[in-house]
């Protein structure tokens, strides 16, 4: 690679040919403010809060899109560089509403750090809040335009990264609102429900909609038995929302966590992902043998689902039948669990603890009732659990780890890895090979299907039939694979996709920040963590063998298809 | 005046809207096309509805929201009906220090109507745009495709009265 040599700040720095300034300072240590910019997207150079002056020019340019020559002299510091950015800060923040105390985003936002980092104390400049109403009818996100700093993350997440494309740009100058068209809500667009715009905003104009309140209540009614199941992608997570380095394994507190908070019982949606793996490939074992509709597409992801409802609804027949781990987990507990305890199901309040917030739309789902109650009851995203243990005063890190509650805590390693692109694939070929050829597998790690590469292939010999499988995460890899197979070009059987880049522990949900940078960290503790566990394939989880055997009857069989199967809704492409 | 869509006759809209696929299928598969086939778009319904938009969309592979956000950056493109006639005053600075002010005020008593709007009766609607290339002979307005320039308050009454 060819590297120049420039100056900044009097430092002699050498980068490569083709950085920007903001790269060069980086990598020497040399922090320059930004706002706009973001480590995994394009540069945009719209906030102009990373001016500095480069020797020549006769104008302060934006670090993050000016790119390095040989002999050049920046200083990130001058007076002049200081004053601008202040002044460009104070004009932003006179837009902004100044009510940091009730924003979702209080002491995580980035315009709220600059401010701060910039020392900004005094408003020069009149106030020119623009009165918008915020657009709640979304049952996962809440936009609120008067916090928009127009910086157009949200804008390349929806459109590049998830090919979706609700958010644009709308109107010029003082008038841009990022926005759906036609002052449609998120409700009457195409929007997947992902959340991925959530982790790329800086401030709080995209945020979850809050199930904490609901919680609370439940917690604290005594007539309610409130049950808790906590995701995969969960465990390495929650640890961020304290502090905790990404990729910290948290399991044991998490579960200690949710019992300090005054859950009845502490279970796992890893169980319920081991169930997926038995129902889930059994289906897609019966398709191939009986010549039913292939490829098949995994269907845990439901903003993967509202994706193709909309975008590919001739291609719903592909889809799996499965309800996802965690409408799994709510439909058991309000009929086998309540039955077991003799607890009446009206009394139970399931909650999950998801990385995501397109399953607070998959709860609220009218298909997702057929335990004849909402089977679960109120979703909170890795974010907004960290939010009820701060209030609650608990002391995360110093937590003992404790144990999931008997019998839905308990999982294998292939549940685990659910929570990472390829996991729902790798766990599923582990039973597979070993259902149909009744041999152990040799070696447990596909590890062709793991990791960030957008499309990933595999193919594994099971009992003389070469099983080709597909991996794809973040919907515009989704869309290529729909694509493939609408035009029949896709030879594959089993099609794994999950909505958000990297898997759920990349959800829409999950701490922020999540770059790829973070989603590499926690992939590579999700993979520890099946391989701390004792077992490590979904079909020698003891407590589904004996949940088939107490209650199910057997994989999709009669209970199984009432309760744990669901059906889907051909969307219109252009709603509202 | 542009009729909204949804007041035309049956026949007559989908003869409209069947334009409007026209227009969009002979633009198809070329780069950039969006301008081009918003401005056709516009030239058919005098403005850019809601529906007219889903056909671009779904006709040249783009997001509505694209669709919709490029339609609204331009001064140019309406995306509801407008009057008759739309009038575009010059707001940036050669104008504004020839006394473009003034002539605002002036169409604003002469119309009832303020920047953004249309009159009642559907003829005119005002708009403030920025420069339009005729500092020359600032201040100036533009009535549809004709330009109006050196202009005092004086001059609107009779302006607006040759549109009559």
């Amino acid at each position: 690679m060819s590297m120049v040599t420039l100056t900044i700040d009097g430092r002699e720095v050498r980068a490569a040919k083709g950085a920007t300034i903001l790269e060069a300072a980086r990598a020497a240590g040399i922090n320059i403010p930004t706002l706009c910019y973001h480590p995994d997207q394009e540069v945009k150079a719209v906030c102009r809060i990373c001016v500095v002056e480069v020797k020549g020019s006769r104008t302060l340019q934006a670090a993050c899109a000016f790119p390095v020559a040989e002999g050049m002299v920046v200083n990130t510091q001058s007076p002049q560089v200081r004053e601008a950015r202040r002044t460009i800060l104070e004009l932003i923040v006179a837009r902004h509403p100044l009510e940091c105390l009730q924003c979702a985003r209080n002491l995580n936002c980035e315009l709220q750090t600059l401010a701060a980092q910039l020392g900004v104390r005094e408003a020069p400049f009149a106030r020119l809040e623009k009165q918008y109403v915020p657009d709640t009818s979304s049952p996962s996100l809440v936009r609120d335009p008067a916090k928009c700093v127009v910086c157009r993350r949200c804008v390349e997440t929806c459109q590049q990264v998830q090919g979706v494309g609700v958010l644009f740009p709308i109107n010029r100058g003082a008038d841009t609102v990022v926005a759906p068209p036609f002052d449609h809500g998120l409700l009457d667009a195409v929007c997947a429900m992902c959340g991925q715009c959530s982790l790329a905003c800086p401030t709080g104009a995209i945020v979850e909609q809050d199930h904490t309140r609901l919680v609370w209540q439940a917690l604290g009614d005594p007539r309610k038995h409130v049950v808790v199941q906590t995701a995969p992608a969960t465990r390495v997570t929650i640890g961020e929302e304290f502090g905790m380095p990404p990729g910290s394994i948290i399991t044991g507190q998490l579960v200690a966590a949710l019992r300090r908070l005054g859950f009845d019982r502490v279970f796992d949606t890893d169980f319920t992902a081991d169930l997926t793996i038995m129902e889930e490939g059994h289906e897609l074992i019966k398709r191939v043998k009986e010549g039913g509709r292939l490829p098949m597409f995994t269907s845990c992801s439901p903003g993967w689902i509202k994706f193709i409802e909309h975008f590919f609804p001739e291609l719903l027949p592909n889809l799996s039948t499965c309800k996802s781990p965690q409408q799994m987990f709510g439909a058991l507990t309000k009929t086998y669990y309540a039955e077991k305890q003799g607890i009446d199901p009206a009394d139970i309040f399931v909650v999950s603890i998801m990385p995501c917030t397109a399953k607070k739309f998959e709860a609220g789902r009218p298909e997702m009732t057929d335990s004849g109650f909402a089977d679960v009851d109120a979703v909170l995203t890795s974010r907004e659990l960290g939010r009820m243990l701060r209030e609650a005063g608990i002391d995360f890190a110093s937590l003992p780890e404790e144990d999931y509650d008997l019998p839905l805590g308990i999982s294998t390693g292939a549940a685990a890895i659910f929570g990472a692109t390829g996991g729902v694939m790798e766990a599923a070929l582990r039973t597979a090979y070993e259902v149909l050829t009744g041999r152990p597998l040799e070696n447990l790690e596909i590890t062709a299907v793991r990791g960030l590469d957008g499309i990933k292939e595999a193919a594994v010999e099971v009992n003389g039939l070469v099983v080709k499988a597909a991996v794809g995460h973040g919907l515009a890899n989704a869309k290529k694979l729909c694509e493939l197979v609408s035009r029949g070009q896709a030879d594959y059987h089993f099609i794994e996709i999950m909505c958000c880049p990297g898997g759920c522990i990349g959800g829409g949900g999950q701490p922020i920040p999540t770059t790829n940078a973070i989603r590499q960290r926690r992939i590579d503790a999700i993979y520890q963590v099946d391989r701390d566990m004792p077992i490590r394939k979904s079909h020698e989880n003891p407590v589904v063998r004996t949940l088939y055997e107490e209650f199910l009857g057997k994989p999709l069989g009669e209970k199984s298809h009432h309760l744990l199967h669901t059906h889907y809704v051909a969307r219109q492409r252009y709603p509202g | 005046m542009a009729v909204a869509l949804d007041k035309l006759s049956p026949d007559l809209r989908e003869q409209r809207l069947r334009e409007v696929e026209a227009a969009v299928a002979r633009h198809r598969d070329k780069p950039g096309a969006l301008l081009a086939v918003l401005k056709e778009v516009q030239g058919i319904l005098g403005y850019l509805p809601e529906e007219a938009l889903k056909k671009v969309s779904q006709g040249l592979e783009l997001p509505l929201s694209q669709v919709y956000g490029v339609a609204t950056f331009y001064t140019l493109f309406n995306t509801r009906p407008r009057g008759q006639h739309i009038i575009r005053l010059c707001e940036s600075a050669p104008c504004h220090v020839q006394g473009a002010r003034e002539v605002l005020e002036a169409l604003k008593r002469e119309l009832g109507i303020g920047p953004g709007e249309d009159t009642p009766d559907g003829k005119w609607s005002l708009e403030l745009v920025s420069c339009i290339g005729v500092c020359g002979v600032a201040p100036a307005i533009m009535i549809d495709d004709q330009v109006y320039g050196n202009l005092t308050p004086d001059c609107i009454p009779g302006i607006l009265a040759s549109y009559r």
